[in-house]
């Protein structure tokens, strides 16, 4: 898959999916593309559904009544598809690690491929991912 | 005609969060419209009962990414009216400072969003860019742009010295100038003013019937802001207007944020002035709180927010109850979208600045009635299709 995976990283479609979050992420993922991070100057694109997306975001500690939701999201993408995982909440639950509504294993709801701690991560920090991913792409 | 029924999300490009609406349509006009809520639910209110006071501001300022000063106010609220504990008068400005501070980058934020929904995306570039010099400003305070973890019981947990104040000067002015374009643009510019005049009427009765708070409430003429009315803090110390507009539609909602800009960035400015001034400690050492109960309120952006807190003389709460604005917000839906077109529904939907991170942290949701008319809705979709799939193949 090598010379799909060169040609996929010079334009990554984003989706974003939020699983339970605080919201802070999803607006923290949406400052990038805005004027300060401008991430549509790497060819990055945040698109409106699964089906077109390369990469899926997701955030927050994914409840129960979400996950079924999140699974069946990242079915419908086309693969290969990388989930990004932003934020504390999906690498370790955050201060919502009591919580009786999450999944424990979040790994077996998606298949993570990289996570982005912080809460939340600096913009900065999820433009360093995604060029880290990039990397990866390019071999 | 008859009517149908349109399923909008749990995961929609409208909606930043999951949420899931089911409208129904009579062709062009929406006759019904019902919201399913809990896909954010984390259960704050238990967890917060496991954690000691300050451990549950920290929690409860992750309600919500974007109302991360609003919840740990008025939570430390309720706890201090518990033992009516004093706040020495710097700390007082200092939050008064972080909450307008809040305001202004959650307007912006929305005033941004809104012109994303109606095809505005200047309009939404602009916004999210002038919002980040507020955050610039949050990370000179705090050290991070969002959850800033200031609030403690008895006062603050940051000083803001004078080499910091020099530097949030300079932010605003640039902010202030800045917004009295926005403000022009949400005002002057035909196309918003057509494409959101008369759009999603609320009107002074709904508002006052579904208890609506904050902007959606005082946009349909209803004068109710805790800042005024029962003022906390530094709010009785500092001068500003309330914003009331009379119509109730989408482009009130709209001027009522960006006039409350720019109070915000007055009482902001007056706070600063203060601040070079009033010099005496931040915070007030609390050991221990009585067996007791406090309620604690703050006007959120997005309208009243309300914490009750019962103590029984151990460090941690034995019951937290929040009641978040846009639990009153949402209801209003059925009032403001009954009869508009479908193409409107968005913008009004979006109009009461709907967070359901805040409204789902603690909700119960009875599901057994959602469970199997989502089965029915996926089965006579089905159903539908196979009808047609009969008479186009004829067998």
């Amino acid at each position: 898959m090598g010379w799909y995976n060169k040609r996929l990283a010079k334009s990554l479609w984003v989706f974003h999916a939020s699983g339970s979050p605080c919201n802070n992420c999803d607006i923290e993922i949406l400052d990038l593309i805005t004027p300060r991070y401008d991430i549509e100057r790497l060819g990055i694109k945040l698109v409106g559904s699964v089906r077109h997306a390369d990469v899926l975001l997701v955030t927050g500690i994914f409840n129960q009544k979400i996950a079924p939701k999140l699974k069946k999201i990242y079915e419908q993408a086309p693969k290969p598809v990388f989930v990004v995982a932003i934020g504390t909440c999906v690498s370790g639950g955050c201060c919502f690690k009591d919580s009786y509504n999450r999944v424990e294993k979040r790994e077996e709801v998606i298949p993570i491929d990289m996570y982005v701690p912080g809460c939340p991560p600096k913009p900065e920090a999820m433009i360093e991912a995604v060029a880290k991913l990039m990397g990866v792409l390019n071999g | 005609m008859k009517a149908n029924k349109i399923p909008i999300g749990p995961f929609h490009p409208l909606l930043e969060e999951a949420e899931y609406f089911e409208l129904t349509v009579e062709g062009e006009t929406v006759v019904d419209i019902d919201m399913e809520i809990g896909w954010m639910h984390r259960g704050h209110e238990y967890i917060s009962e496991m954690k000691t006071f300050t451990q549950s501001i920290y929690l409860v300022e992750r309600i919500c990414g974007i109302c991360s000063t609003s919840h740990p106010l008025a939570c430390v609220h309720a706890v201090e009216d518990i033992d009516n504990i004093e706040i020495p008068l710097r700390a007082r400005y200092i939050r008064t400072l972080v909450g307008e501070l809040e305001r202004i980058h959650s307007h912006l934020l929305w005033v941004g969003l809104a012109g994303h929904f109606i095809g505005y995306d200047t309009l939404w570039m602009w916004a999210w860019k002038y919002r980040e010099p507020v955050l610039e400003m949050f990370e000179i305070i705090s050290g991070n742009r969002n959850h800033y973890g200031m609030m403690r019981v008895g006062g603050v947990a940051r000083d803001v010295d004078s080499a910091k104040i020099v530097e949030l000067y300079k932010h605003l002015d640039m902010i202030e100038k800045k917004m009295v374009m926005v403000a022009k643009v949400v005002r002057d510019d035909p196309v918003v003013k057509s494409r959101l005049k008369g759009v999603g009427v609320l009107t002074h009765e709904a508002a006052v019937a579904y208890c609506a708070t904050g902007p959606t409430s005082r946009a349909s003429g209803v004068p109710w802001d805790v800042r005024r009315d029962e003022p906390t803090d530094a709010y009785d110390l500092v001068d500003f207007e309330v914003i009331v507009l009379p119509n109730g539609d989408v482009y009130d909602k709209a001027v009522v944020r960006v006039l409350e800009v720019i109070e915000s960035v007055k009482i902001i400015r007056q706070c600063l002035d203060k601040l070079k001034v009033v010099q005496g400690p931040i915070l007030n050492n609390v050991k221990d709180i009585s067996p007791g109960e406090g309620i604690g309120r703050y006007e959120a952006p997005r309208g009243e927010v309300f914490h009750y807190i019962r103590s029984d003389g151990t460090n941690r709460p034995i019951r937290h109850k929040v009641r978040a604005p846009s639990y009153v917000n949402i209801p209003t839906f059925t009032a403001s979208c009954k009869g508009i077109p479908i193409a409107d529904v968005l913008i009004t939907l979006a109009s009461v600045d709907p967070c359901y991170c805040c409204t789902e942290r603690s909700l119960k949701v009875i599901d057994s009635s959602c469970e199997s008319r989502q089965i029915d809705l996926l089965k006579s979709s089905r159903e539908k299709t196979e009808r047609i799939r009969r008479e186009i193949h004829g067998n």
